[in-house]
């Protein structure tokens, strides 16, 4: 059962779906022995310059647009990516904030918790711990955040002057925990000036987002199919009533993840600076995809029964990651309780104001 | 058939906001004025609201979509999303006016005959007239095919019998869109039979009997038809042949910013019990609501966006109706949860109180007017491909 996307109008998008769909095929990696697909993969995605996309091109990237790159990544989700793709992105994004330029090969960023710090200290190192760090242990670099006396500053630090403890998320994938002991970066900026930690998780809650709005429409494609194929009591069992209304509602948490991710991609790719608007988008879509992850992931399992819950199925690629997923650059209960405090702090006369601003 | 779901983004231009500061400045004056009160629970009486109606209807917020010769405005569908969303967001006394905006206007439009266009049309955008529909029967609720109430071939027009029923504002109506059966259905198209009609309510032969809610407003009626007679021409579009019509129709009556904000004065009531410093419970269980109302919001906008650029959206339509319903019905209860341990002598804890009894009270309507849950879901599976 092989992953037939639709094209998409996004030209980046697009040699993104070509390349997944030869390369990423969630049935062949589901069966795949050994990583050999992976290297093959992450080359074709370098060639097409997808990693580097947020890089400008005088800082070893690609410099494609915000928008472009949201868009790639709607479709990294479509095909539950088990590549460092995101968060090579994000690392690129985070540099090209402090005008870094950006090595090759695959990268990740640093923090990714809201309450893990990174420590600038006076002799230009750096200390700290950051958990669950994706892909850590497959990244040649890490982009971080961290803070000092003067404020905030952006590095990269080769993945060789951090000390790796390696964990795994509910998908398998690698997510480590990276110990900063006075760690030497290979180069290093101030941030610029309002960019902070918050700044970073809400680009990558954006960015996480977007992905879950990928993964929850592979899952709906996957199990309307299914309730077409798979035939109970002599019928297909998306012939029954309350199988329909289940894929009814999967649907509208599909609609409602893409919506918030997009509302939030697109208020990101215009906005000038991470203000109140981008903070509400933001927090928003990581909490409604989160939400719409859980009940979605839930949906797509009761319809698929017994074989969804097995190893062979590919349903597992799709739904172990949209629920690892949530807890990455804060989770639902993160961003709910910081966007509760924000709409409390303005008060009841300024809720639909913030409601309708865009 | 495709499982693909699209809401594309919308950015609402800069002539929306403008006019967003324009509807804003006139609900304050009405506020001020005391022609109504923000939070839905006391509502001003027929001839305050049709007072109401008259000024929103002269501020030219009545068929802002419509052609100019039928006394329309032409502006866009996301401009007349502003003005709707800003109503509704303050519980704005818009019932006389609302239903004739949003569904009977844009059918008449499409189907009628010139000469009722020109006279029905500019008096609905000058706020002076009031639309009930005329769908559900005794016997026939969510299965609209159903119908039976008939309309008999008679020279010059037709005679309609029998009763509708749970028809909003029918006390109050001039007209109503109703749809009645001119023709058996047949074996092949159960749904085959049924026309629409213009329906004048001053019309010899219709009695309306009130049917008070369970919250003890008067909004349903009962309409009886005895021999009640309709020129031919008040039939609208194809004789026998309304279920061809009702498709678009849907697009425009379920996925509006109605569809989620009928309970909104809770969560602006809610703000205010909490207060600026709200427990960790209270604060997170305030932006998980936040976090819904937003996304809903730009499904909306976006279904809007689609209905401007000339598509017919019913199925993401429908996603919003299920999705707004089922979360406006269940805001008042969530409310009620993350106030509970809130001082009952805390500001604003009374009149919170007030608007979250008469949410609770009307929830349960939610997901059942204008299209039950049951039904949307079986629409939104027809859209997947499942039947």
């Amino acid at each position: 059962m092989g992953n037939d996307v639709s094209e998409s109008e996004n030209i980046v998008a697009e040699t993104a779906r070509r390349i997944l769909a030869d390369l990423a095929d969630p049935q062949t990696i589901n069966r795949a022995v050994g990583d050999t697909w992976k290297t093959m993969l992450w080359t074709a995605l370098a060639d097409a310059g997808l990693p580097l996309a947020w890089v400008p091109e005088q800082h070893g990237g690609s410099g494609a647009s915000l928008a472009d790159g949201f868009a790639a990544l709607g479709m990294a989700g479509r095909f539950a990516v088990p590549v460092p793709l995101a968060e090579t992105l994000l690392a690129g994004w985070l540099l090209s904030q402090g005008g870094l330029s950006a090595p090759d090969g695959a990268m990740t960023v640093a923090p990714v918790r809201p309450g893990d710090r990174i420590r600038l200290d006076p002799d230009g190192t750096l200390s700290g711990q950051a958990r669950g760090v994706p892909f850590a242990r497959e990244a040649r670099h890490l982009a971080v955040l961290a803070n000092g006396a003067a404020g905030a500053s952006i590095a990269l630090v080769d993945a060789g002057a951090v000390r790796l403890t390696e964990g795994r998320t509910l998908a398998g994938d690698a997510s480590d925990s990276v110990a900063f002991d006075r760690a030497k970066p290979v180069s290093m900026a101030p941030a610029p000036p309002g960019f902070d930690q918050t700044t970073l998780m809400l680009m990558g809650s954006a960015v996480r987002a977007v992905e879950t709005a990928g993964a929850l429409q592979a899952i709906l494609d996957l199990s309307v199919r299914y309730a077409g194929e798979r035939v109970a009591f002599e019928r297909q069992i998306g012939k029954f009533q309350a199988v329909q209304h289940n894929l009814a509602r999967l649907a509208g948490e599909v609609a409602a993840a893409l919506t918030a991710a997009g509302s939030a991609a697109d208020t990101i790719a215009h906005a000038e600076t991470f203000d109140e608007a981008v903070f509400l988008e933001a927090a928003a879509a990581k909490i409604r995809s989160a939400e719409a992850a859980e009940q979605g992931v839930a949906i797509a399992h009761q319809v698929h029964g017994a074989i969804g819950f097995t190893k062979e199925h590919v349903l597992h690629r799709f739904t172990l990651r949209l629920l690892s997923w949530r807890d990455d650059f804060g989770n639902e209960s993160h961003w709910a309780v910081a966007l509760g405090n924000l709409v409390a702090s303005h008060g009841a006369d300024e809720l639909w104001p913030l409601i309708a601003s865009r | 058939m495709t499982t693909e779901l699209r809401f594309d983004q919308i950015r609402l231009p800069p002539e929306c906001e403008r006019l967003r500061g324009e509807v804003r400045a006139f609900l304050a004056e009405e506020l001020a004025a005391g022609t109504f009160e923000p939070g839905g629970v006391r509502t001003p009486g027929a001839s305050r609201s049709a007072e109401f109606s008259r000024r929103v209807g002269a501020r030219g917020w009545i068929g802002m979509t419509w052609p100019k010769k039928y006394g329309g405005h032409e502006r866009s569908f996301l401009e007349r999303f502003v003005v709707t969303e800003e109503f509704q967001a303050i519980n704005a006394p818009v019932r006389l006016h609302f239903v004739a905006d949003r569904q009977s206007g844009p059918i008449l439009l499409k189907y009628a005959p010139e000469h009722i266009k020109m006279d029905v049309l500019p008096r609905i955008c000058r706020g002076e007239v009031c639309f009930a529909i005329g769908m559900s029967e005794p016997g026939s609720g969510s299965d609209l095919f159903a119908a039976k109430t008939k309309a008999t071939k008679t020279e010059g027009g037709y005679l309609i019998n029998g009763t509708k029923i749970w028809t909003s504002n029918a006390h109050l109506a001039d007209y109503m869109i109703g749809l009645f059966r001119t023709s058996p259905p047949t074996g092949e198209n159960r749904r085959h039979g049924l026309t629409q009609f213009l329906v004048d309510m001053k019309t010899p032969g219709i009695r309306v009997n009130p049917i008070y809610q369970m919250t003890g407003a008067h909004d349903f009626n009962e309409v009886v038809f005895e021999d009640a007679f309709m020129p031919d021409d008040h039939a609208l579009g194809e004789v026998d042949g309304a279920w061809k019509q009702a498709t678009s129709e849907l697009a425009y009556e379920r996925s509006g910013p109605e569809r989620f904000l009928e309970t909104f004065y809770v969560l602006t009531g809610l703000v205010g019990a909490l207060g600026e410093k709200p427990d960790l419970r209270g604060a997170e269980g305030l932006g998980r609501l936040v976090a819904q109302v937003h996304t809903l919001r730009r499904m909306s906008v976006s279904v809007a966006g689609m209905l401007q650029a000339g598509k017919e959206p019913v199925v993401e339509g429908s996603i919003v109706k299920d999705l707004g319903t089922v979360w406006e019905q269940k805001l008042p209860a969530r409310a009620r949860e993350l106030a509970a341990f809130v001082e009952p002598e805390a500001t604003n804890r009374t009149a919170f109180d007030k608007q979250l009894a008469y949410a609770t009270m009307i929830a349960p309507k939610l997901t059942i007017q204008g299209g039950t849950t049951e039904v949307l879901r079986g629409i939104i599976a027809r859209g997947l491909g499942l039947r």
